[in-house]
């Protein structure tokens, strides 16, 4: 049965060796903290569009991370998540006139509809096969996505869709202004964190990271695990589906891109950057990643390369990240044994 | 626990054309500890693989309790009362040596439940502390499994295996790599445990064994060559060739 167990640990996550301030403050208020955060960065940045970037990326990532850094999956097929949510969001809107929030129900339900689809095909293959069966299955939705032009305007992306104002009645607001956006945007990221830091404090939690320690004494335990990860898959795809959503409001297009490998890659980068397994790890990925995406393009038309060296230099000295060296560091001064 | 706990019948397991195990055949009733040894590679492992539902037999039949489990998956066999640890230790590394228990108490609690505070669970915290004492890991509740020493992860996973509150508990090679002391604690232990279950045990250690169990099964290329008391097993023409001829005495380890 070790064998198995290998092929998995080759794409282990490395996480944290535990959540090094489980029962710390920093922990038990992780979600709180990190709205807080969240709530300065437009005033830190230089631009409120990074900050927006940021936030939607950010919560792509976390959405990633749920399955990566805490249920040891590691999916190369997330963009299928991310821009179903802006495909569906936008067609829903474009075409139909629906509402925006009833849209972007529709966009992370279509999301998470897929998730259990590609999940079904997936789950029982592991490690790096597991990486390249979502590979493909992502493919094949980017592929659909093409050839149904006159759904989503294929290779142009969709067009034609803008959102002015969100909410309900009088309680909508104008997202117009970026402040004003990215604070709406930041309500949606808010309210997905706090539900995910319930999840993963939650019994279905342990589950999921008992599955990423050892799935052979997890399954010896009782617990089915094929079934478990279907479900962290699940869930994860709403939550990139939520994040896809975000993104179709904030540009008011979708461009083919959103399905694209690449930004399948972005959700990996993005979630080692900042440490995976760990609860805010995510956002400081995103913001890394997309300040050095644009410094790197100003300089280099090769910046692509550039950050794949950067990536790779990350997991090669870095490997748990920028926030989980972090929260590594603090734990230690704490003088934990 | 009347009648008996686990019947085996005509038992197999083929990896293509090589055959693992064959026609093994024997009932576990109340002995408290039975033994299985037999050289490297004689299917011991494989063995409890097929009793854990980790493999499916190819050939024969398995009942545990007068219930088959030709078809019963692996993740039932821990809610139907069969638990096991593996040769190699297999624990939650990461997690703490309370939450490899608390989890694994899990099992039976709750596993779908999205919502509620893992750390509320009536009743776990607590007995995940008191399994974690009974085997003597009180004092490193707060521990990272991989950080402790190696015996302690031994007795860690048989924590966890105990969870499961089993019925049959299969324990693969318990004292590997153990030296004198840890492995003094581990028979202590084993006859502890063996007060409320019964226990299979796979070990090389021959002495250890002659004085814990009541009876014990020899495996040799897959077959079952001898099946007995201490006593018998030790007078037997067959067994002494099989050790014998093979390191010259009853000394693997
Ligand atoms: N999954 C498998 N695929 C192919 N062959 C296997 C598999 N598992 C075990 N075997 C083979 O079956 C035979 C019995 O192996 P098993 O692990 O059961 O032996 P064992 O008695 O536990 O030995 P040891 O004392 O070394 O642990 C060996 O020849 C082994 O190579
Ligand atoms: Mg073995």
């Amino acid at each position: 049965m070790q064998p198995l167990d290998q092929t998995v640990l080759a794409t282990a996550p490395p996480v944290p060796r535990r959540s090094p301030l489980a029962g710390g403050a920093l922990s038990r208020w992780r979600a709180p903290l990190s709205i807080l955060a969240l709530l300065a960065l437009p005033f830190l940045l230089p631009s409120q569009a990074l900050a927006v970037n940021v936030l939607i990326y950010g919560l792509y990532a976390v959405g990633y991370n749920l399955l990566y850094g805490y249920t040891g999956l590691l999916s190369f097929g997330h963009a299928a998540f991310f821009g179903t949510g802006a495909y569906v969001t936008g067609i829903a809107i474009g075409a139909y006139g629906l509402h925006p929030l009833a849209a972007m129900g529709l966009a992370v339900a279509a999301a998470g509809a897929l998730a259990l689809a590609l999940g079904a095909v997936s789950i029982r293959s592991r490690g790096i096969y597991f990486a390249m069966v979502t590979l493909a299955l992502a493919q094949l939705v980017y592929y659909a996505a093409l050839q149904a032009s006159a759904w989503t305007g294929g290779e142009n992306g969709l067009r034609g869709f803008t959102v002015a104002r969100i909410g309900l009645g009088r309680l909508a607001v104008d997202i117009l202004n970026p402040l004003t956006k990215y604070f709406v945007v930041l309500a949606f990221v808010g309210a997905a964190l706090a539900m995910i830091s319930r999840i993963l404090a939650s019994p279905f939690g342990a589950v999921i990271e008992a599955i990423r320690e050892s799935e052979t004494r997890a399954r010896a335990c009782g617990f089915d695990v094929e079934r478990t990860k279907l479900l962290a898959f699940v869930l994860s795809g709403l939550f990139c589906g939520l994040a896809g959503a975000l993104f179709a409001i904030h540009l008011s297009i979708v461009p083919l891109d959103s399905l694209a490998y690449h930004t399948s890659g972005m959700a990996v980068v993005m979630t080692l950057v900042g440490g995976a397994g760990t609860f805010f790890g995510p956002f400081v990925g995103a913001l890394a990643v997309l300040v050095l995406e644009d410094a790197l393009s100003l300089w280099t038309p090769h910046w692509q390369l550039a950050l794949g060296t950067v990536f790779i230099l990350f997991v090669l000295f870095l490997p748990r990240g920028l926030w989980g060296t972090a929260l590594a560091r603090i734990g230690a001064m704490r003088g934990r044994p | 626990m009347t009648g008996p706990v686990l019947q085996v019948e005509n038992l197999g397991r083929r990896f293509g054309a090589f055959s693992a195990l064959e026609g093994i055949s024997a009932t576990l009733g109340r002995q408290r500890i039975t033994a299985v040894i037999g050289p490297n590679g004689a299917g011991k492992s494989t063995f409890f693989n097929l009793l854990s539902g980790a493999l499916k037999p190819t050939s024969g039949s398995l009942r545990f309790g007068g219930r088959d489990l030709a078809r019963v998956p692996q993740a039932r066999f821990a809610h139907l009362g069969i638990a096991r640890s593996y040769q190699i230790t297999t624990v939650f590394p990461r997690l703490t040596a309370h939450e490899n228990v608390r989890t694994a108490l899990q099992a039976r609690a709750s596993r779908y439940d999205f919502w509620s505070r893992r750390d509320r669970l009536a009743g776990l915290e607590d007995r995940a502390d008191a399994l974690l004492d009974s085997v003597g890991l009180a004092g490193r509740r707060g521990r990272p499994a991989a950080a402790l020493a190696h015996g302690e992860q031994r007795a860690l996973e048989i924590a966890i295996a105990l969870a499961a509150d089993p019925k049959l508990l299969l324990l693969d090679e318990p004292t590997a790599g153990m030296g004198p002391e840890e492995t003094k604690d581990m028979v202590a232990l084993l006859h502890r445990l063996a007060e409320a279950r019964a226990i299979l045990l796979v070990e090389h250690k021959m002495k250890m064994i002659l004085g814990l169990s009541e009876r014990i099964l020899v495996l040799h290329h897959g077959r079952l060559i001898a099946d007995g008391s201490p006593a018998e097993i030790q007078a037997d023409r067959e067994v002494r060739r099989v050790y014998l001829g093979q390191s010259g005495g009853y000394g693997h380890a």
